[in-house]
């Protein structure tokens, strides 16, 4: 009944191909969009930006980038942390080597860098597929996790192998180093994303887009039809890539501050994928639903004893939390395979029905 | 259909309960001082993990059934698990920081790197009890960041120095072969320069030998000591990899009495698995192991029997339990200095880091609080957060760790300057300025 788009007729091809073809959703996400910007940096705590939403954001930017390579291209990668990383180092040592650069252009040439890393890795995709090109990617994970812990020209020959993520300011705002508030580093990451996401949304219902898509599908009917395998598969990868490169160099400025190779691990190769899985393959939306989930219920879980005032062993918490989080994951995915995101879709059909069901 | 509808109604309640769950901040209640304790009773280094925080815990309680608290002010605490994962660490310093906080210790120095940058903004002075990052030391640097009573490079030094003294004297150990065995990760190379500089002033050739986290798999890197040989192992391990390094060097028939792990590496789970095979590996510790102190008698009488322990009884006396009550009684005593004798009135962060900066730990005041003998006196100044405390050797003799050395002193001359060089580069990659110790009172 509310969510009812009857009367709304599109007239125009434009009106027809918009990102939100409903009135209502174009409301619903207009309004989203000045309350995360407006309204949540006015209200929400430290907390809540450092250790809830600045993950949530960069999560997802991350998650769209490997949705790009794994939900829309086919092509299954385990090397997210291993961008990821190549973004951070990128991003600190082009900042410290040119400290008059703008730190939102590093943001993108260490996204470029990155792309160009991830081509590399991406060439074996053309002559092998499935898991055994997961085990490829992996290999690109230990790679550069163990290039960058060997050689110390990565972290400007830190004695302790950490990089730290030096002060920097956006339009005489300091975003990046200690000094800079949670909600400047808040109001950067959201920007990003949701320029990330817009051009990743465009991206995937274009050309390029559908040619990952027939990829995915069917690989030998797509080169049949004119896909070229070599270019749309590396193309892939680096965009894919410069999502996450763009990721990890925000995962360092914006959300730790310091770094060290251990953060970029295999585990946040896994925890991308499992948001990216959850959340929904291919689908942008999928992406943020998926950092959502992966971000917010252990948290949520952690809390819940507090809340309720029940006086428990951290121990036990811990334990108890892990349980309940695997055991949401394997309801959610028997629930509802195609992840989040369908679940979300079948709302909206019902709700579009609603109070007429068939 | 139902399932969904389950599934989508039980996200609609994660939903809105989530926004529900942002932590009330707590106003400050200045009748008690609260200490948030990042703790690891899980994950893979549970082990380790699990004596520190126990140590910590009751003697907090020992404080506050003994004596009623600091100065009549009651300790008060919270645990929150971060499996020593540095993110998760720093989500439970961000929850816990706003209960108005005295100090943390991050016991991680991942976790230690994120906090200190944050200490001077929320007012919260961190203390890394002998981890994290060694430039801190130097004060007029790091104001709010406090790792006394000795750091990883005055270890370093020390554990070389006592090296020296089983060779015949320092200059002894020219032409000798000395190995670091370390976790690939900032701590294990904390030690690095210092071992480096050493290794030149004094002769010996040095091997650095990187084990990659977690250390579950060393094979190569004990493959790598047998070709080298060298004559000493020194070691900076942390979790799984202390047992498996023990139980290889062991298995490849290393003299155990020449192999020194750092103070993380010579805990009780460390030397246990390899069985006799462990026998005489040494320790270095900034503590004596065991029970033999008054304090472990007024925890029995105060805490465990009256059924508050955190722990079990027969567990008291590792060298990681001793360490956590040392971190707790160097807390204590800094909140204690803070109070500057006032009664019933729990001091500011500010305060409190003031506390830390003037800590003069006598002799006399070790005795009165049932520690002569347990820990080496400390003073701690405006310039020197470290103190430069002396170090102990201890051995483990297939059943209990026992003290093989005297008090040996870091080299000062050589690790003091290290640290003042560091904590120029460190702090100004924060953006920090030298403050003017002479302007302090």
């Amino acid at each position: 009944m509310i969510y009812r788009e009857a009367g709304q007729f599109k007239t125009t091809y434009a009106s027809d191909q918009a990102i939100f073809p409903i009135v209502q959703d174009k409301w619903i996400v207009g309004a989203a969009m000045v309350a995360a910007f407006v309204a949540v940096p006015l209200v929400a705590n430290e907390y809540w930006l450092q250790a809830v939403l600045i993950p949530f954001l960069i999560y997802s930017m991350a998650a769209i980038g490997l949705n790009l390579l794994t939900g829309y291209a086919g092509q299954l990668s385990l090397g997210t942390g291993g961008f990821m990383a190549v973004g951070g180092y990128a991003a600190f040592k082009l900042t410290t080597a040119f400290p008059w650069l703008d730190i939102i252009v590093v943001f993108v040439l260490a996204g470029v860098i990155a792309a160009l890393v991830g081509l590399v890795f991406g060439v074996p995709s053309l002559r092998i597929k499935g898991f055994y090109l997961a085990v490829a990617t992996l290999a690109a994970q230990f790679f550069l996790i163990w290039l960058f812990n060997k050689v110390a020209w990565f972290t400007n020959y830190a004695s302790s192998g950490t990089i730290t993520a030096p002060p920097r300011t956006v339009a005489g705002v300091m975003v990046t180093g200690p000094l800079a508030g949670a909600g400047a580093r808040y109001v950067v990451a959201l920007a990003l994303v949701v320029l990330g996401a817009l051009v990743a949304k465009n991206l995937v219902r274009g050309r390029i887009g559908r040619s990952w898509m027939a990829i995915r599908d069917r690989d030998i009917a797509a080169e049949i039809i004119g896909v070229r395998p070599l270019r749309t598969k590396l193309l892939a990868f680096s965009v894919s890539s410069f999502y996450c490169g763009v990721a990890g160099a925000e995962y360092v400025f914006l959300y730790l501050g310091s770094a060290e190779t251990l953060a970029f691990d295999i585990g946040l190769s896994f925890l991308v994928l499992f948001m990216v899985i959850i959340g929904g393959l291919g689908s942008i939306l999928g992406s943020f639903l998926g950092a959502a989930f992966i971000v917010l219920v252990p948290i949520f879980l952690t809390n819940v004893p507090h809340l309720l005032h029940l006086p428990m062993p951290v121990a036990l918490q811990k334990q108890i939390e892990l349980m309940v989080f695997g055991g949401l994951i394997i309801f959610f995915l028997i629930v509802e395979p195609h992840g989040l995101a369908r679940l979300w879709q079948i709302t909206k059909e019902k709700l579009r029905l609603w109070p007429f069901p068939h | 259909m139902t399932l969904r509808a389950c599934a989508i109604a039980l996200l609609t309640v994660l939903v809105a309960a989530g926004s529900a769950l942002a932590p009330a901040p707590v106003t400050a209640q200045n009748k008690e001082v609260f200490v948030p304790l990042l703790v690891y009773r899980t994950g893979p280094f549970a082990p380790s993990g699990i004596p520190i925080a126990n140590g910590f815990v009751d003697y907090f309680t020992l404080l506050n059934e003994r004596d009623g608290g600091i100065n009549g002010v009651k300790v008060t605490w919270e645990e929150c698990e971060t499996q020593y994962d540095t993110k998760q660490g720093v989500e439970c310093y961000e929850r816990l920081k706003g209960k108005s906080a005295a100090l943390v210790n991050p016991y991680s120095t991942g976790i230690s790197y994120q906090l200190i940058p944050k200490a001077p903004v929320d007012k919260v002075p961190v203390f890394s009890m002998g981890y994290g990052m060694s430039a801190s030391s130097d004060g007029r640097w790091f104001p709010w960041v406090f790792n006394f009573p000795t750091n990883y490079w005055s270890q370093a030094s020390a554990v070389i120095r006592y090296i020296g003294t089983q060779e015949g004297g320092l200059e002894k150990l020219k032409g000798k072969k000395i190995a670091h065995v370390f976790h690939n990760s900032p701590y294990g190379k904390e030690a690095n320069p210092t071992l480096e500089e050493l290794a030149r002033k004094y002769g010996f050739e040095l091997a650095l030998l990187p084990v990659d986290t977690p250390g579950q798999e060393q094979k190569s890197t004990w493959l790598q000591v047998r070709r080298i040989n060298p004559d000493w192992i020194f070691m900076s391990g942390w979790g799984v990899m202390n047992q498996v390094a023990v139980k290889e060097a062991a298995s490849i028939g290393f003299k155990m009495d020449h192999f020194i792990g750092n103070w993380w590496s010579s805990s009780d789970a460390d030397v246990i698995p390899a069985g006799d095979g462990a026998k005489g590996y040494k320790g270095a510790t900034f503590h004596a192991p065991g029970t033999n102190f008054k304090v472990h008698a007024d925890i029995v009488k105060y805490v465990y029997d009256k059924g508050k322990g955190a722990g079990k009884k027969e567990e008291m006396g590792s060298p990681l339990y001793n360490r956590g009550i040392v971190n707790a009684m160097f807390s204590a005593e800094a909140i204690r200095t803070a109070m500057k004798g006032a009664k019933g009135q729990a001091p500011t962060g500010e305060q409190i880091r003031w506390g830390f900066e003037n800590l003069n730990l006598t002799e006399k005041r070790l005795d009165e609080i049932g520690m002569k003998g347990f820990t080496h006196p400390i003073k701690v100044t405006c310039e020197d957060h470290e103190g430069s405390g002396p170090v102990l050797i201890e051995q483990w003799d297939g059943k209990k760790w026992n003290i093989v050395s005297d008090w040996i002193q870091p080299m000062k001359d050589v690790v003091r300057p290290k640290i003042e060089a560091a904590a120029v580069e460190e702090g100004k990659k924060l953006g920090y300025t030298q403050r003017d110790c002479s302007k302090e009172k």
